[in-house]
């Protein structure tokens, strides 16, 4: 699944909802700590090293 | 006040205040789309209705302006939709821009062969005249009473009495049913007491109406367009609608803490415009602010009252649900409460009313406060969210898919509920159009039962109307699949019953065997849920 790729398919908003809810209450830290451990966990995941290199540039070269 | 030139209605001295009685079996609380599609509805099938409005013209400011295909579809089978669509704005392409870039555009009716377009924009005090002209053609079935406040009801088992002030005194109306169609701020459900329950959002929206002889849009195609962060109007959101008359709709997101009255004044809102288009002269034509909020009743069936359009639910605006939610309410509504009033059906066929329709207003309230959270984000987090979502938006289509400007609306299923009989295909799905004949396959669909067949499937004679599309000659009315969309879109050797509000209530494939239609037609008329509570 490349950042080309519509992964989410119909549900993209009912994803984004729970997203949002994970993060509800939490402080600015909290939520830092929050995203930093789903970053981790979808990683080991998706499992395929070269694959999260390339995201990896992706997410950079925007910023 | 708008442009538009507003007839006030007149008040006619109604029996009961010289000691008579109407005996319509519906009462009708407020005239507005709702209220008067009801009454039309009721109307076509020989019920009689009273409307009781307080006030005597038509909308004031043009509210609701985006009516969807499915609304269009129920105004032509009330009568109405073909004046609704040429008046109308017809429009089908949004987009969406990130500071002054657009990053998405959608087409909502990319395929042709069908006879309404996507959505019209049109004015809702356009669409009040035109429901309110065709009520007037059924003067004995629908009883008109302008300047006529509802100021108590008192509910029994068996019907409802309704105190009515007027400008020549009080008077008490008696009536089987009462359809509480005030909107929003419904006296009837305050009355009630009952529970008005949901999210209230913070941020405060400007609406402003403008008129200009110059389009802003490219071509002059009219489109809708969003902005997030827009460079004239910093970190907030704006939306730009076009409407007749050379009027445009204009959003605009305000502070949560922005004092509304303030707000809505010239000196504030011109600057706002004039940053939007340009050099363009243009006329401000009216001013509203008002506050985001998903809320509903628990229940819309409460004995002999119902609660209809916003009455029972009420919706932020930005997916177009709340003048179409109760459009479709009112369309499920009219058929059960009309067999009903005639004995054909018992209070079953009412319930399924709630079940439906609540299940309909429990999917727009969720599009609705996804589309409301994403557009008004409450903390720093969600705002990086949604930022960084609109900044791979730009180079990454998934992205744009995440972007949540509203999700406009579209028909709910009403597959899985109790009058549907489960089945393949379209089931609990309202019928789609396509040209058949010399015309279009849903006129011959709506406002009765109905059996369609498409293709090589016969269809037994119940005494129900049948239809066969792309079928040879048989002892029921055949019509041509004029383009091919027809069959395209059905496939062949299918039949459905189709309730008169168009929903597909059963699916047959390769043969109709009477007993099984007859069992799919009695449960979509609530006798197999009467019996269980029996």
């Amino acid at each position: 699944m490349s950042a080309q790729q519509m992964g989410l398919g119909a549900r993209g908003d009912e994803f984004y909802e729970a997203l949002m809810a994970a993060h509800d209450g939490l402080s600015e830290a909290e939520s830092h700590a929050l995203n930093a451990r789903l970053v981790l966990l979808l990683a080991n995941r998706i499992g395929d090293v070269d694959a999260l290199k390339d995201l990896l540039v992706v997410a950079r070269s925007c910023g | 006040m708008p442009a538009y030139s507003y007839d006030p209605q007149p008040f006619v001295r109604p029996p009961e205040l010289d000691g008579g009685r109407t005996g319509a079996p519906v009462a009708i609380v407020g005239a507005g789309p709702v209220g008067l599609a009801m009454a039309i509805d009721l109307a076509l099938q020989g019920v009689r209705s009273v409307v009781l409005d307080d006030n005597n013209v038509v909308s004031v400011g043009s509210r609701a302006i985006c009516w969807a295909k499915r609304t269009l579809e129920i105004f032509d089978r009330l009568g109405v939709g073909e004046r609704m669509l040429a008046k109308g704005v017809t429009w089908k392409v949004g987009r969406l821009f990130h500071g002054e870039t657009e990053v998405y555009s959608f087409d909502l009716l990319p395929e042709d062969g069908h006879k309404y377009p996507a959505f019209i924009n049109l004015q809702q005090y356009y669409v009040e005249q035109y429901l309110l002209d065709r009520a007037k053609e059924f003067p004995d079935l629908i009883d008109l009473r302008f300047l006529s406040k509802v100021t108590g009801h008192h509910a029994r088992e068996d019907g409802v009495t309704l105190t009515v002030e007027t400008p020549e005194g009080a008077y008490d109306l008696r009536a089987d049913w009462l359809l509480a169609c005030d909107g929003a701020n419904s006296a009837t459900r305050r009355r009630m007491g009952l529970a008005f329950a949901g999210q209230t959002f913070e941020e405060q929206f400007l609406i402003a109406d403008i008129e200009m002889a110059e389009s802003p849009f490219a071509q002059g195609q009219p489109e809708r367009w969003f902005w997030f962060d827009p460079s004239f109007h910093p970190g907030k959101s704006a939306l730009l609608h076009m409407q007749p008359d050379d009027i445009y709709r204009i959003d605009l997101q305000l502070d949560p803490g922005a004092d509304a009255k303030a707000e809505a004044t010239e000196e504030k809102v011109i600057p706002r415009i004039r940053a939007i288009v340009g050099d363009r002269p243009f006329r401000l034509d009216w001013l509203s602010v008002y506050r985001f909020r998903c809320i509903r009743l628990d229940r819309f069936v409460q004995g002999r009252v119902i609660f209809v359009g916003d009455s029972a639910h009420v919706v932020s605006p930005f997916g177009a649900r709340g003048g179409n939610g109760g459009i479709q309410d009112a369309d499920n509504l009219g058929w059960k409460l009309a067999a009903v009033v005639k004995g054909a059906a018992g209070p079953a066929l009412i319930a399924s009313y709630d079940e439906e329709r609540g299940h309909g207003a429990a999917e727009n309230i969720l599009n609705s406060a996804r589309s409301t959270n994403f557009m008004t984000p409450k903390t720093p987090v969600e705002a990086l969210f949604r930022h960084e979502t609109l900044r791979l938006a730009h180079d990454h289509p998934f992205a744009r898919r995440l972007i949540n400007s509203g999700r406009l609306s579209l028909p709910c299923s009403l597959a899985g509920l109790s009058l549907q009989t489960p089945g393949e295909g379209r089931v609990g799905e309202p019928m789609v159009d396509a040209p058949v004949g010399e015309g279009w396959l849903l006129p011959l669909l709506h406002g009765a039962f109905t059996l369609v067949g498409f293709g090589d499937i016969a269809l037994p004679d119940l005494g129900l109307r049948r239809v066969g599309i792309g079928q040879s000659a048989r002892d029921y009315p055949t019509y041509d699949d004029r383009t091919g969309h027809a069959l395209q879109r059905y496939g062949t050797g299918l039949a459905y019953l189709v309730r008169p509000d168009g929903h597909a209530a059963a699916v047959f494939r390769g043969r109709v065997d009477p007993q099984a239609l007859d069992a799919a037609l009695s449960r979509a008329m609530g006798r197999d849920c009467e019996r269980a509570m029996a």
